[in-house]
This record gives C-alpha cells, sequence and structure tokens, in this order.
C-alpha cells in the first residue's frame, strides 16, 4: 500500500513537521531558474475534481510537474459518470491505466477514504464537502512557518480564523494542522455559522479579539464567505457580516503592522476583506498561493517516493 | 560489531590541507573555484576545505547541494531530503569541486553533478573525497582522495573531523 494524504488528523505531528520540513527544500526548487526535478520521473499522477476548483487543480498539476511526474486530468463533466458509471468503476478503470497517485475533491465527506479503500495508489485529499482539505491546511501551517520563522512549533502563536467555519473545510483542516504545532487558535463566527458542536475557543465578537491596539493576534485567517450560504438566512446581511466580522479599513488601521493577514482565496473582496490585501503590511496572501506549491510537491513526493513495491494497479505477471 | 579507526583526528586533518592544496595547484589559482558539499556528509569537510584554502590563499564561496529528488533509488528505497540546498553563487562558468565524506558505488555522485547541472553549466566538475572505499558501480573517479581504504561492501564507514571508523 501507498502512503495517502486523507486528513491532517491521520498525518500526526510528526507527518505535519516532516511535510514543513520537505517543503522547505521544495520551496529551494521553485526559486530556481529551472524549477524541475526528476524525483517522480515515472510516476503518474491524476486529477479526479467533482466540484469546480481552478486554483487547487492547477497548483496540484504544476507541483506534480515540477517533480517530473505525468499528469492526466479527469474531467467530471465529459466522463462516463454522465453515462451511469460508479465512481467506483470510474476510480477502478483511472487505476488500471497505471496510475501512481490520485488528487480528488469530491462534494460529498469521507470520499477520499472509500476512494483509497478501492485502490493501491495513493490518494491524496483535495478537499471532501465541508470535512477537510489537508493541504491547504499545510500551506497555510507553512506559510506562519516561513512568515514568522517558527520552525520549532506555533507554540504561543495566537491565531484566529474569521467568518463561515461552519461550511469550511479549509477551516477545519487548518485549524487542525495550526493546532497540532501547538498554535492557539480561536473561532470567531456568529453562532450560525458555527458547527453544532464546537472544540475550539470560539467567539463572536472579532473587536475583542483583535484587542483595543490591535495585538491581540498574531495571525488574522479570513475565511471565505460563501455567498451561496446566504439563502439559508445564516446571516442577516452581507453589510452587517462585514461591519461585525470583516477586515474593515478601521480594523486594517488598529491592527499591529505585523499581524499576518491569511485568507484561502478566491476573496469576497468588501465582505471578509473591505481594504486592498495589498496595502496590509502582513498580507501573506500570495505567498500562500506560491507555498501551495512547494507543499503539494512535498506531499507528493512524501505519497510516492518512499521505499516500496510499485504502487500502480496493474496486475504484474509472476516471472518463471 | 567490531569497530576499528583507521584514521586519526590528526590524520583527517592533515588529509584535509593537503587536499586543499592541491585543489589550489590542480586548478593553478582559485580563478572561478568554488566547493559545494553534498549533503550531508560532505558539507562539513567543505567547510573544512574551505577554511584551509582560505588560510593558504584566499577565501572562496562555499556552497551545498541535496541531491536526493536526483537519486536513482527513490520509491526502491526510503529517500529524503536531509537539507536544503544552499547554492547562492553563479554556477555558469565556474569550477565546482564536489565535496564527500566517503565515495562508494558512485551514486550520490551522479545524483549530484544532475542536481549542480540545474543551477547552470559550470566550466568543469572536480570530486574531492575524504574516503574512497572502492566498490564503483558507476564510470567516476575523485580527483582528490583523502584515503584509499579497500572495504568490503557490507561494512559501514563513518567519516568525521573526529577520523574515520570501519565497523
Amino acid at each position: 500500500m501507498s502512503r495517502s494524504l486523507l486528513s491532517i488528523d491521520e498525518l500526526g505531528t510528526d507527518g505535519v513537521l516532516r511535510i514543513l520540513e520537505l517543503a522547505d527544500t521544495m520551496a529551494e526548487v521553485n526559486r530556481r531558474p529551472n524549477p524541475k526535478v526528476p524525483a517522480l520521473r515515472g510516476k503518474t499522477v491524476c486529477s479526479v475534481f467533482f466540484e469546480d476548483s481552478t486554483r487547487t487543480r492547477l497548483s496540484f498539476e504544476t507541483a506534480a510537474k515540477r517533480l517530473s511526474a505525468d499528469t492526466m486530468t479527469f474531467a467530471v463533466s465529459q466522463s462516463s459518470l454522465n453515462k451511469g458509471e460508479s465512481l467506483r468503476d470510474t476510480i477502478e478503470t483511472i487505476a488500471a491505466m497505471g496510475v501512481d497517485a490520485f488528487v480528488i475533491r469530491h462534494r460529498s465527506a469521507g470520499a477520499p477514504w472509500q476512494v483509497d479503500d478501492w485502490t493501491n495508489a495513493a490518494v491524496v485529499n483535495a478537499g471532501d464537502g465541508w470535512h477537510a482539505h489537508p493541504t491547504q491546511g499545510l500551506l497555510d501551517a507553512y506559510t506562519v512557518r516561513t512568515a514568522l520563522d517558527r520552525t520549532g512549533g506555533f507554540d504561543g502563536v495566537r491565531i484566529a480564523v474569521v467568518g463561515d467555519v461552519k461550511h469550511s473545510r479549509v477551516a477545519r483542516s487548518t485549524t487542525a494542522a495550526f493546532s497540532a504545532l501547538g498554535a492557539d487558535v480561536t473561532w470567531v463566527a456568529p453562532r450560525t455559522l458555527l458547527p453544532p458542536v464546537v472544540h475550539h475557543h470560539a467567539v463572536d465578537d472579532l473587536d475583542a479579539v483583535i484587542g483595543p491596539d490591535g495585538d491581540g493576534v498574531d495571525v488574522l485567517y479570513m475565511l471565505r464567505m460563501q455567498r451561496e450560504r446566504m439563502t439559508e438566512a445564516l446571516v442577516p446581511n452581507l453589510r452587517e457580516y462585514t461591519a461585525r466580522f470583516g477586515l474593515t479599513p478601521e480594523r486594517a488601521a488598529r491592527l499591529a503592522p505585523n499581524t499576518l493577514i491569511m485568507h484561502p482565496g478566491p476573496i469576497n473582496r468588501g465582505v471578509e476583506i473591505a481594504v486592498d490585501p495589498a496595502e496590509l503590511p502582513g498580507a501573506v496572501i500570495t505567498q500562500q498561493v506560491a507555498n501551495g506549491i512547494a507543499v503539494r510537491m512535498a506531499v507528493l513526493f512524501d505519497c510516492l517516493a518512499k521505499g516500496d513495491d510499485p504502487t500502480s494497479d496493474l496486475e504484474r505477471p509472476e516471472l518463471p | 560489531m567490531s569497530q576499528k579507526r583507521v584514521l586519526t583526528p590528526d590524520d583527517v586533518r592533515r588529509a584535509t590541507t593537503r587536499m586543499a592544496h592541491e585543489i589550489i595547484e590542480r586548478n593553478q589559482g582559485l580563478d572561478g573555484v568554488v566547493l559545494v558539499g553534498i549533503q550531508t556528509g560532505g558539507v562539513w569537510l567543505a567547510d573544512a576545505l574551505g577554511s584551509e584554502i582560505a588560510r593558504i590563499e584566499a577565501a572562496i564561496p562555499v556552497g551545498s547541494i541535496d541531491a536526493s529528488l536526483y537519486r536513482d533509488d527513490i520509491g526502491l528505497r526510503p529517500v529524503s531530503p536531509a537539507a536544503v540546498s544552499d547554492i547562492d553563487f553563479d554556477v555558469d562558468g565556474s569550477t565546482i569541486v564536489l565535496v564527500d565524506d566517503v565515495l562508494f558505488t558512485g551514486r550520490t555522485v551522479r545524483a549530484a553533478l544532475d542536481a549542480v547541472g540545474d543551477y547552470g553549466r559550470p566550466r568543469s566538475v572536480q570530486l574531492a573525497v575524504m574516503v574512497d572505499r572502492g566498490h564503483r558501480e558507476l564510470p567516476i573517479r575523485p580527483d582528490f582522495v583523502g584515503k584509499n581504504l579497500p572495504t568490503s561492501s557490507d561494512e559501514d564507514v563513518a567519516v568525521t573531523a573526529d577520523g574515520v571508523v570501519i565497523s
């Protein structure tokens, strides 16, 4: 069996640290004029995205190519799934072509675990429902680690994750990654946008978290307000949401200048961030995107480079 | 397991000094010469050679390279980069002296040659090792050797500034 990455919890603190250290090596590759290494020659990585995604898919494909892996994209909209083929048959068919890793995004929580049961290839969860998005959590942790120079861990780092926690797999995975490294994570959201059971410290007053002098947090992680949720009347209106939970010009002016501002993208300008991110001294939003490639290179290498039998599902005949 | 010390700390120090002289002599000076230690075992030796060369003649750039991502046994055994490569000088046109502690099959050096080539096109590449223990599997030979040491292929050779130990 090959190694898969399904959730931060399964990866564990040691695994998170291993990936982040590997990401340093990959980031160095990305800084070179020719950012490509032969590490995964002959390996095939197949992206299977059942939900729309441009940035995550591009990020994974770039990562695979920089490691010299071959990439395939399974376009769900053009597939036989529309003819009624089951997910399992689809996965087994692609696996039979000799795929070493699947990168999968699915609207149903748990789908990557099922896929992992069906194939000997490595499976990387690129987002399942509201549940998990582990590579986002890892790239966020890597971004904080490099921006604050905290290679030893996040003990004492105060992080506020602000917004629609309930529907956000990003919030769950990034909180898990930050917590695994010892950070102090607070969820800031209206009660209607918190999950029914809250294991983390959660409050509904962003100003109290930032503090009167703006030095109450080291990292402000703004979640995307999913406009489609507005139909469910979970917040009265976007303007009020911004006034209470957005990064407004007043709050931006109050924040200590070294406070990191993070966002998983895409940003709803004027909603969760109502200032130009380019004018925020602590914004590391573009670094998050760049770091995503290095972290995904680390994840793919970690999944595919271990010393083990070939990972493809192709039947290998016994030689006489 | 039996251990045998084959070089003392003084032997290693003297060999380092001699190799530093040889590097300067072979290159008729230090014009364009840089040292690149192969992670992890070659890094301390590259630093030591760099210090000796600086003492004898002039300071030259010293970098390090991790060739893990270029190995030919990825997937056959656990391969994991140990450190981030550090090449902060221009490789194009330089004379690179690759430095490692032990030369064995030659596969690590092969990987390091590929890795260095991704930073640019050096004018030439030379190889300095503290111990050449034989058993080459590739057509690679060292230019500067601290000690030729016949070994059997299942022995372990540990090289540090504190000497060379076979176990």
